[in-house]
């Protein structure tokens, strides 16, 4: 199912070494191996190595036969959406490999599977197309501040939840005290930011006096841009999510208000795989047990003032 | 600066070159003034810090080798996808534009519908077709493949319309010669028409291959790679957070690929015309100087296909040829 | 089918959202571009190098690059504006560069002794341009701005992923995060929508392009 890949990755270390040299200097090669090393050798390295590691899911042997587990394990290697742009959550480093909370996730989920997480080949995927490289296969999971709702249960499996987070809004510093929650922006002149086809830019609409203050991109990187260069007012999605940007820029950027909605975040898999949803959340529960849960948090998000250590939630049955 | 223009007016007299050089003064002004105003804007949001510029521009920076080879790595990607997908336009344009030519004209209209349709249609409506549609009937490939054949469905037939323009733009005893000497109507236009119209016409095709070049960054607002520049710098914008900085540098990587494969048509015109020099249809004013390359590209596709007027009546007329 | 139906009013939204960036940036686009072309052949030497300037810049890079500095950099210099306007702006100076080459050309196609003549009856740089060479340069110029025009058409589906919305792909990009298998629909609809924009133009351009042409 991968196996075009690492060709690909070869093909791309070479030809990004090619170019760095055209450019002028040697000191580039490492950095080309490390971006061919992030997408590339992913299959057939280390099957075996996997086994032991997670005592409480079963080493990669024991799936039952025809599970997705048990394919990913035989594989040894696995395709995960998730954010690139999310501070805390999901951002790229300059590898191109992401690094965040839900990044830790996927790795011991990964971890429960015997998959290393060199082997874990990761897909950028906003906020608008999860549920649909679900549908068509193009990854094996989501775990992209993903909220958990009905309405995408019509089309997905969600696993977890993981974390709760609840939406609030970030503005420009200074600012926080004409803007103090969701009630103040029924002023039409206040324009507010959102990322397309998320949970939150649908819950803003019923504050709003008109559809005309939404502004809708891609990615949270440019609706901070506009905050920032005053194109809107308010940027809205998880606080986690916008902790991040606060963290970075605490001059220019505060919360304002406190959270307005609960949004639990799952794991996205192929609808109806309860085998692999389960499997998820005894992984999740273990990880929590042995403390790598709460270590993972530590050291992503964790890390900024003002974040709470979370507690596991209980688990949603599967479905 | 060149002949035609400067027929516009005559040789300047004192007043005409005092008010000529008034002018020049005034509109420099007026340019650096502006400029300096956005430079100062820039240098008071901050801009101009240098943390925000090093990782990208000073070789010193210990980020920089890893932002180059992410760079790289775009580069590699937007120049691998606008290859594959000029090949593949190549491939099925001729295809397209052989068939045109050896059916009949009713026979071919279906074709022509097809043509109308997919060049009438945004490219990224068809990166949009390939990344969404293709997937949900089952089809899996990696997202290079559905950004490449987003492209090869646009500039397939871009390309045959090239192409077309290009046979209409031969000598008609080219093909009343071939069918005189007894090839098929299919043998002509294969062997006689076809390989002309490649050579007149491969300028057009390099340019054509700018224009794919510049539409693989669509491939950002609706797919979910490969990683060619735009992505890149759009990672790495979140990364430093610094993005005036990173667009200027990516629109300079653009601007110096593609001025190198502009340059590399007008170098191909030029080898062509020598190589013609003698033959009686040679077209005199395409190789003159490096700005008529720009005349001939905007009157074939001013920005994304063929002008208009390689349609049925007159494709000869205005083809990028003359 | 039933979300082509049921979302019609959207659609329509979507075109006449689409319509009106369209509409806006001709003007725009046709008003600057011969500027430019004006600037390109004027005999004042910065003049015509900011144009060819800005022409070599515009033709090698890409419209979102454009679109990037219209919507994300223009404000940071404190020209804030309606992501509309800035979308239409951002177009608008992409395609200007292509309508300056094309009028160019135009120009250029007039033979020299057309203008030779028109100065030697005494005419100034002024009146050579305005009243003998545009009229005969305008025939030329329709089958290039001609295929500009559509270009545009067709660039403007990219103008609203830059904070503008409501136009057709983006109504296309809303439903289909929405419906998921819906998409084939949701395609034709957009489809349609463009093909119902570009293809009356070019019947309209080539048959303009028939009562103007000029046989030499």
């Amino acid at each position: 199912m991968t196996a075009r890949r690492p060709i690909l990755g070869v093909a791309a270390l070479s030809a990004a070494a090619l170019v760095l040299a055209a450019c002028g200097g040697g000191d580039g090669d490492a950095a080309a191996e490390d971006t061919a090393a992030a997408g590339g050798d992913t299959a057939a390295t280390e099957d075996a190595a996997g086994g032991e590691e997670t005592a409480a899911a079963g080493g990669a042997g024991d799936f039952a036969e025809g599970t997705t587990m048990a394919e990913l394990a035989e594989a040894g290697t696995i395709r995960v959406g998730t954010k690139f742009d999310q501070p805390l959550f999901g951002l790229a480093n300059l590898e191109g490999t992401p690094e965040g909370f839900d990044v830790e996730i996927a790795k011991i989920i990964a971890e429960g599977l015997g998959i290393s997480e060199d082997n874990i080949e990761w897909t950028e995927t906003p906020s608008a197309i999860r549920e649909e490289v679900l549908e068509t296969d193009q990854v094996d999971m989501v775990v992209a501040t993903y909220t958990i709702n009905d309405e995408r249960r019509e089309r997905i499996t969600f696993a977890g939840p993981y974390y709760e987070a609840g939406q609030t809004l970030m503005v420009r510093a200074g600012e926080e005290s004409e803007i103090t929650g969701p009630d103040s922006l029924s002023d039409e002149s206040i324009r507010v930011c959102s990322v397309e086809g998320s949970t939150p830019s649908e819950n803003i609409r019923e504050y709003l006096a008109s559809d005309d203050q939404l502004t809708l991109f891609g990615t949270y990187g440019e609706c901070v841009d506009s905050l920032r260069n005053n194109q809107v007012d308010v940027v809205t999605t998880d606080n986690v999510i916008l902790l991040g940007f606060v963290s970075e820029s605490p001059e220019e950027f505060a919360i304002a208000g406190e959270t307005f909605t609960e949004e639990p975040y799952g794991v996205g898999i192929e609808k109806g795989d309860v085998e692999f949803c389960e499997f998820i959340n005894e992984t999740l529960a273990a990880a929590e047990e042995a403390g790598t849960y709460v270590e993972a948090w530590n050291s992503t998000a964790g890390a900024i003032e003002g974040s709470e250590e979370p507690v596991l939630p209980e688990p949603d049955p599967c479905s | 600066m060149s002949a035609p223009t400067s027929v516009l007016y005559d040789a300047p007299g004192p007043k005409a070159i005092r008010r000529s050089r008034l002018l020049s003064v005034v509109s420099v002004v007026v340019f650096v003034v502006l400029l300096g105003l956005a430079l100062l804007r820039l240098y008071r949001q901050g801009q101009f810090e240098a943390d925000l510029w090093s990782p990208l521009f000073w070789p010193g920076d210990e980020q920089f080798p890893a932002v180059w080879g992410r760079i790289g790595t775009g580069v590699y990607y937007t120049l691998l996808a606008a290859v594959l997908a000029i090949a593949f336009s190549l491939v099925i344009g001729t295809l397209i534009t052989t068939s045109r030519l050896m059916l009949g004209r009713t026979s071919r209209l279906p074709l022509v519908l097809l043509i109308e349709i997919l060049r009438g249609t945004p490219v990224i409506v068809l990166i949009f077709f390939s990344g969404k549609f293709l997937p949900a009937v089952g089809v899996d490939l990696s997202n290079l493949w559905y950004l490449v054949i987003g492209l090869v469905l646009y500039n397939c037939v871009v390309i045959a319309e090239i192409l077309r323009a290009g046979v209409a733009a031969l000598p008609r005893g080219q093909s009343e010669a071939g069918l005189a000497i007894g090839l098929t109507r299919s043998q002509t236009v294969l062997s006689i028409q076809l390989p002309q119209a490649f050579r007149l016409m491969l300028p057009a095709l390099i340019s054509q291959l700018v224009v794919i070049v510049k539409d693989t960054s669509l491939a950002y607002f609706v797919l979910t790679g490969p990683e060619e520049l735009l992505r890149i710098a759009r990672q790495l914008r979140n990364f430093f957070d610094n993005p005036v900085q990173i667009y200027l540098l990516v629109a300079i990587i653009f601007i110096l690929v593609n001025t190198l494969l502009s340059r590399l048509a007008v170098f191909a015109e030029r080898k062509l015309s020598e190589s013609r020099a003698g033959a009686p249809d040679a077209e005199p004013d395409l190789a003159e100087n490096a700005d008529q390359i720009v005349d001939a590209d905007s009157a074939t596709h001013g920005s994304r296909g063929p002008a208009r007027d390689t349609h049925e009546e007159d494709p000869a007329g205005h083809g990028p040829a003359r | 089918m039933d979300i082509l139906v049921d979302n019609f009013d959207l659609f329509v939204a979507g075109f006449f959202r689409s319509l009106e960036i369209i509409a806006y940036t001709l003007v725009g686009c046709l008003v600057l571009g011969s500027l430019l072309a004006m600037m390109r052949v004027s005999p004042v030497p910065p003049l015509q190098r900011f144009a060819s300037g800005y022409v070599g810049i515009v033709r090698n890079s890409p419209l979102t690059v454009m679109l990037f500095v219209t919507a994300f950099v223009l404000p940071e210099l404190g020209f804030n504006a309606p992501f509309f306007w800035l979308g239409v702006l951002g177009l608008t100076l992409y395609t200007a560069g292509f309508v300056c080459e094309a009028v160019r050309s135009g120009i250029n196609s007039v033979p020299p002794g057309q203008a030779e003549a028109a100065r030697s009856v005494g005419l100034t740089f002024g009146q050579t341009l305005g009243e003998v060479v545009m009229p005969q340069a305008l025939r030329s110029v329709v089958p290039p701005l001609g295929s500009v025009i559509i270009a545009m058409m067709k660039n403007s589906a990219v103008v609203g992923v830059f904070g503008v919305g409501g136009d057709l792909l983006s109504v296309g990009t809303r439903l289909t995060s929405a419906q998921g298998f819906a998409i084939t629909w949701v395609l034709i609809g957009v489809w349609l929508g463009y093909l119902a924009i570009t293809l009356p133009t070019g019947a309209l351009l080539a048959a303009i392009e028939r009562k103007v042409a000029i046989v030499r």
